[in-house]
């Protein structure tokens, strides 16, 4: 980042404090409630756009986190509802979001069928089977994860609330941020990911292995949409119920675009987004201004269609040079 | 039959035996009979005039689905925001369609079809302007746009345009005036007369047109269009534009002629369909018309077959899924059967959400 561009965020971010700190001081419940529930939805958005961003980085495009979400979340509720066991859950969500993974890296590096409509057969037929083996008579039986208060942190007024008295897989996913940031721009593995996104051919001549490599980025980063699947079941929502990731794998991708495919920029991003979907929340239980919900609920979208377009015409934001192509060795 | 027109469909008709197949399977696993389950709903799709007037209700919006599709792939665009398109022409063709009253039939209905087109066209022309204009990828402002579309429709139905008729309290419009409603001639039902012709149209232009002949040469190669003077920018803003024009008529058509009014929700997954439809028939407009048709089929049995079979309806959507598995990777079942390969067949479209 340029030192201008950091001055920017500075500045941004203490505007930012101000804003919420006026806020609080006029309405402490409403502020606490709105900033809580935008880390909430943050969370699931963050782990499908890190999710995304490992198998852009590596060149591969990867739509069916939508997809990935849903299955995720059936399978983790499935099985945390037949074991009584919230992290055995959690694991059969991770499990089924790394064998989809590998499904769409087994679709588009294996057999080069074009990503994106590799990605709309996962979307497809997660809703699919989902609905299939939808068995309504099932219930969690165990409650949802439950907030778990990082001791003094927790009693902090406003902070403590909203960051400090949180679910553990809401925990979970900020750490993973830092793994995430540290590995893919600190690590030999990050080098080599971005290296065969950017130019796979420069990067087969010095010796890695293209496919392999972004057959492993591609399934473990499913891992991470699984982790959000279990998110949304067993921390977020507490069931399962048909379609329930309702387009929010399609947000964590604006939201990867958004953050410039790195863990950070896409948390903030997602923030952003969350906030968007708090305030709705927000405005629906408490009729606060005349804004039919509709209408804040299209903001999230109109804000990346901007963004993307934006994006494009300034040239601020370039992807990955081999995004999206399938590699052939020569 | 030439040589070519049966390689040609060979493959969409084994990703249909496939998907058919490992159908039974998951058949099995609830302890269903796959032989009972299969003719209920081939039965309840064909069985008898009625069970044909349901599946050429449930292919029509298909077939528009499907095009929608497959047009704008022809210019090597995936337009994934059909969905999108369908709703916003579905409930602006009901809104003229209940809100004008004492027009004649052959006035009204074109009327209403025609609103519901524009407002598709609109909603696609917005991405392929973008992507013209600044780069910015038509699939993922087409997403976006499908849930502006939902919210936008669903204020629509819930608020201005609400059906406040006796203890209504679903967001739904009234139903329309008769004179927009789309008649039916004996079992064939005029708006699946509409779609066919429209698949032909689309089959005209792309084969027949100056226009079609740049749409396919910006598909092919959008640089090499460039190069021979075909402004591809142009090309494949009205690309998107068409492709949302069918869409569009394809909500319209739901909405006139088979639910008479515009409901919330109830469309939901049209859009990825016609996904399937157009890789089905492999972008041809000619062969999206059996693709819906089939798709039609099972979707009008589902009912006979969960009540005959005790086979939950979403299994078509399962099926339908392993067939688009099959036809976008028919390098699996060329290895089944044999087949050699052919590079020309596998669809490529991916590139970066940027400028590219």
């Amino acid at each position: 980042m340029k030192l201008h561009q950091k001055r920017l965020l500075y500045a941004g971010l203490i505007v930012l404090l101000v804003v919420i700190w006026i806020f609080y001081a006029a309405n402490g419940p409403q502020t606490t409630a709105v900033l809580a529930g935008t880390v909430r939805a943050a969370t699931l958005l963050a782990l499908g756009a890190m999710c995304g961003m490992i198998g852009e980085r590596s060149g591969v495009v990867n739509i069916g986190i939508e997809g990935q979400f849903l299955l995720s979340a059936f399978a983790a509720f499935t099985v945390a509802s037949m074991t009584s066991s919230l992290f055995l859950g959690t694991i059969a969500g991770i499990g089924m979001g790394l064998l989809m993974g590998w499904m769409l890296a087994a679709m588009a590096v294996g057999l080069k069928v074009d990503q994106i409509i590799a990605g709309t057969v996962l979307n497809i037929a997660a809703l699919g089977l989902t609905s299939f083996f939808y068995d309504r008579s099932r219930s969690l039986g165990v409650g949802k994860y439950t907030n778990i208060d990082l001791g003094p942190l927790a009693d902090i007024p406003l902070v403590g609330t909203v960051l400090f008295s949180r679910p553990p897989l809401t925990y979970l996913t900020m750490a993973l941020l830092i793994v995430v940031h540290v590995a893919l721009f600190r690590s030999v593995w990050g080098m080599r990911t971005r290296a065969i996104g950017e130019h796979p051919g420069a990067a087969d001549t010095v010796g890695i292995d293209v496919l392999r490599l972004r057959y492993f980025n591609v399934t473990i980063a499913g891992g991470l949409a699984g982790l959000g699947g279990a998110y949304l079941a067993l921390e977020a929502v507490g069931t399962f119920s048909r379609a329930m990731s309702g387009g929010r794998g399609f947000l964590a991708l604006a939201v990867m675009i958004f953050g410039r495919r790195t863990p950070f920029g896409a948390y903030a991003a997602a923030l952003f987004f969350g906030f968007t979907t708090a305030l709705q929340n927000q405005f629906q239980l408490n009729n606060t201004f005349d804004i039919p919900p509709q209408f804040v609920g299209m903001l999230p979208f109109i804000v990346t269609i901007l963004v993307v377009a934006l994006s494009g015409l300034i040239g601020s934001m370039r992807d990955p040079a081999a995004l999206g192509q399938t590699y052939e060795k020569g | 039959m030439s040589r070519s027109l049966l390689r040609t469909i060979s493959i969409p008709i084994a990703a249909v035996v496939f998907g058919l197949v490992i159908g039974a399977i998951l058949i099995l696993t609830q302890n269903a009979s796959p032989g009972t389950a299969y003719k209920a709903l081939l039965v309840g799709g064909a069985g008898d005039s009625d069970a044909v007037l349901r599946t050429l209700q449930k292919a029509t919006p298909l077939i528009f689905g499907g095009l929608a599709v497959a047009f704008a792939f022809k210019a090597g665009m995936f337009n994934i925001g059909g969905q999108g398109q369908l709703l916003v022409g579905a409930v602006f063709a009901a809104g003229v369609g209940f809100g004008i009253d004492g027009l004649p039939l052959v006035i009204h209905l074109p009327v209403a079809l025609l609103a519901g087109g524009i407002a598709g066209a609109v909603w696609g022309g917005i991405a392929g302007t973008l992507k013209a204009t600044t780069g910015a990828h038509e699939v993922i402002v087409t997403i976006m746009l499908n849930f502006v579309a939902g919210n936008l429709t669903d204020w629509l139905a819930a608020n201005p345009w609400k059906d406040n008729s006796g203890s209504n309290i679903v967001a739904r419009t009234p139903l329309v005036e008769d004179s927009a409603v789309i008649p039916t001639f004996g079992a064939v039902p005029v708006g699946f007369l509409l779609a066919v012709i429209t698949a032909i149209t689309c089959w005209m232009i792309l084969e027949r047109t100056t226009f079609g002949f740049e749409v396919k040469s910006v598909g092919n190669n959008r640089h090499a269009a460039d190069y021979a003077g075909i402004r591809v920018g142009r090309i494949m803003a009205l690309t998107m534009a068409v492709a949302g024009l069918l869409a569009g008529l394809g909500g319209a058509v739901e909405s006139l002629g088979v639910d008479g009014r515009f409901e919330a929700g109830v469309n939901v997954g049209l859009g990825f369909e016609g996904i399937t439809i157009a890789l089905l028939a492999r972008a041809n407009p000619l062969g999206v018309v059996p693709a819906a048709l089939l798709v039609g089929l099972m979707e009008a049995g589902a009912a006979r077959m969960q009540f005959k079979a005790g086979v939950a309806p979403e299994l078509i959507d399962v099926i339908q899924a392993l067939i688009l598995f099959f036809v976008a990777a028919p390098i699996i079942l060329r290895w089944v059967l044999r087949m050699r390969h052919d590079a020309s067949e596998q669809l490529q479209l991916g590139a970066g959400w940027g400028r590219s």
